[in-house]
C-alpha cells in the first residue's frame, strides 16, 4: 500500500482500518450461524427467556456486524465514543420504558 | 500535519485529475508540488487526507446514532403494546411468512458482506472488484425488496394490512380461552392481556382485536421504514457505482465508499432486530 510510505502518520492510522476478505467471510459465517441459532430457538418453548435469548443474539449480531464490518474495532477512539453512546442511550430509553410497564400490576393496593 | 509530511510525499500519490502529475512521477519539483500538491479530492479545510477521512466517518457515525434513536423510538413502543398484550402479539406474529423472512435475512447478510468486500476493494484501488461487489450488492438489496414485496402481498391478501378492510379472521386469537387449558406460560399472557383491556374499560375481544391490528400497524410502519432506507441505500449504491467505474476510488482516497458502506450496514442492523422482533415472537405455540 503506497499510502503508508507517502502519507503523513494520520492518514497511516486510518489505512490501518484494512480488514482483510478472510475476516469477512469468517464474520459472514458468524452471522448465519447466529441467524440460524435465533431461528432455532425460537421454535423453543422457553417461557419469558424466548425474548431474551432473541435479543441476547440480535445484540451479538449487531456488535459483530459494527466491529469487523463497519471497522469500529480499528477506528480511532472517538468513533466506538459515538457508536456506543447512541446504544446507551437507547437502553437508557428502553429500560426506563420497560421499568413502567413491566411492573403495572405488581403491587396491589391495599395490601 | 502539513507541517511535518514532507511535501513531497504527494508527488507518488495517484493523481486522475493532473496529467502533469502523472507524467513527472516522483520527480516533480518542489515548486510544483506546493501549487498542486494536494490530492484532487482534498477538500481545503482539512490539513490532510487522514483527517478528511477521520472527519467523514465521523459525520457518519453521528447521523447513525440519530437513527438509532429514530428506530429505536419505534421499537420502544412496540416493546410496550407488546408486552401489555403479549399472546394477541404472538397470535398476530404468527401468520407472517417466517420462511421468506428467513430467506431475506440471508439475502440481507450477504449483501452486508458484499458491500464489506467494496469497501475493501475500495482501500485497496481494485476497481474492478469494486464494481464488481457493489452490483452484488445492489442485486441482494433489490432482491430483498421484492421478496419483501411478495410478503406486503401475502398480508394483502389475507386483510392484514390496518384500516378499513382489516380483519382478524386469519389470526388464531386465543383470548377467549378458558385459562385452566393453557401451560402456565400462556396463561399468564391472556391474563396480562385481559388485564390491560380491563384497564381500558374495554371488552377483551374488541381490545384484542385492536392489538391484533395495532401488531399490524408497527409491522408495516418498521419494515416500511427499513425499506425505505433501503432503497435511498440503492440510489447511494448506484452513485458509488458510477464514481468507482470512474476510477474515482484509489487506495488514498476512497471515503464515500466507505461512508456508503456504513450505511448499508446499519440498514442491516436494523433487520437483525426486525427479524426476531417482527418474525420470531410465538413460534413455539
Amino acid at each position: 500500500m503506497s499510502a503508508h510510505a507517502t502519507t503523513p502518520s494520520h492518514a497511516e492510522a486510518s489505512h490501518s482500518q484494512h480488514v482483510s476478505p478472510q475476516t469477512l467471510y469468517v464474520i459472514f459465517g458468524c452471522l448465519l450461524g447466529l441467524m440460524l441459532l435465533t431461528l432455532g430457538a425460537a421454535f423453543l418453548d422457553l417461557g419469558r427467556a424466548n425474548f431474551l435469548i432473541a435479543m441476547g443474539i440480535a445484540t451479538t449480531k449487531m456488535v459483530l456486524i459494527i466491529l469487523y464490518f463497519m471497522h469500529v474495532r480499528f477506528s480511532e477512539k472517538l468513533v466506538w465514543v459515538f457508536s456506543t453512546a447512541a446504544f446507551f442511550w437507547l437502553v437508557v430509553l428502553v429500560v426506563g420504558l420497560l421499568n413502567d410497564f413491566l411492573t403495572r400490576g405488581l403491587t396491589v393496593p391495599g395490601k | 500535519m502539513a507541517e511535518t509530511a514532507p511535501a513531497a510525499a504527494f508527488a507518488s500519490t495517484h493523481n486522475p485529475a493532473d496529467p502533469r502529475a502523472q507524467s513527472v512521477g516522483n520527480t516533480l519539483p518542489h515548486s510544483h508540488v506546493e501549487r498542486h500538491g494536494h490530492h484532487p479530492y482534498l477538500q481545503h479545510h482539512f490539513e490532510d487526507l487522514g483527517q478528511q477521512h477521520d472527519a467523514s466517518n465521523l459525520g457518519m457515525w453521528t447521523f447513525l446514532a440519530t437513527e438509532v434513536m429514530f428506530f429505536g423510538g419505534v421499537i420502544g413502543s412496540y416493546l410496550v403494546y407488546r408486552f401489555t398484550s403479549p399472546d394477541v402479539w404472538g397470535a398476530a406474529s404468527r401468520h407472517l411468512n417466517v420462511t421468506l423472512a428467513t430467506i431475506n435475512t440471508v439475502v440481507l447478510l450477504s449483501s452486508s458482506l458484499t458491500m464489506a468486500l467494496a469497501v475493501f476493494c475500495g482501500q485497496a484501488g481494485d476497481k474492478k472488484g469494486q464494481i464488481r461487489n457493489l452490483l452484488l450488492t445492489m442485486v441482494l438489496g433489490t432482491a430483498f425488496l421484492g421478496i419483501k414485496g411478495v410478503e406486503y402481498y401475502q398480508e394483502y391478501r389475507d386483510h392484514l394490512i390496518p384500516g378499513p378492510s382489516f380483519s382478524v379472521e386469519k389470526l388464531h386469537l386465543e383470548t377467549e380461552a378458558n385459562p385452566s387449558t393453557l401451560k402456565p406460560e400462556e396463561a399468564r399472557e391472556v391474563a396480562v392481556t385481559r388485564g390491560t383491556a380491563i384497564n381500558l374499560v374495554m371488552p377483551v375481544k374488541t381490545f384484542a382485536e385492536r392489538r391484533a391490528q395495532l401488531f399490524y400497524v408497527f409491522y408495516f410502519i418498521m419494515t416500511g421504514l427499513h425499506g425505505a432506507h433501503m432503497i435511498i441505500g440503492l440510489v447511494i449504491l448506484a452513485v458509488m457505482l458510477q464514481w468507482a467505474r470512474q476510477g474515482r476510488f484509489t487506495a488514498e482516497y476512497s471515503n464515500p465508499l466507505e461512508v456508503a458502506g456504513l450505511y448499508w450496514h446499519f440498514i442491516d442492523i436494523v433487520w437483525v432486530f426486525l427479524y426476531p422482533l417482527l418474525y420470531l415472537v410465538a413460534l413455539h405455540k
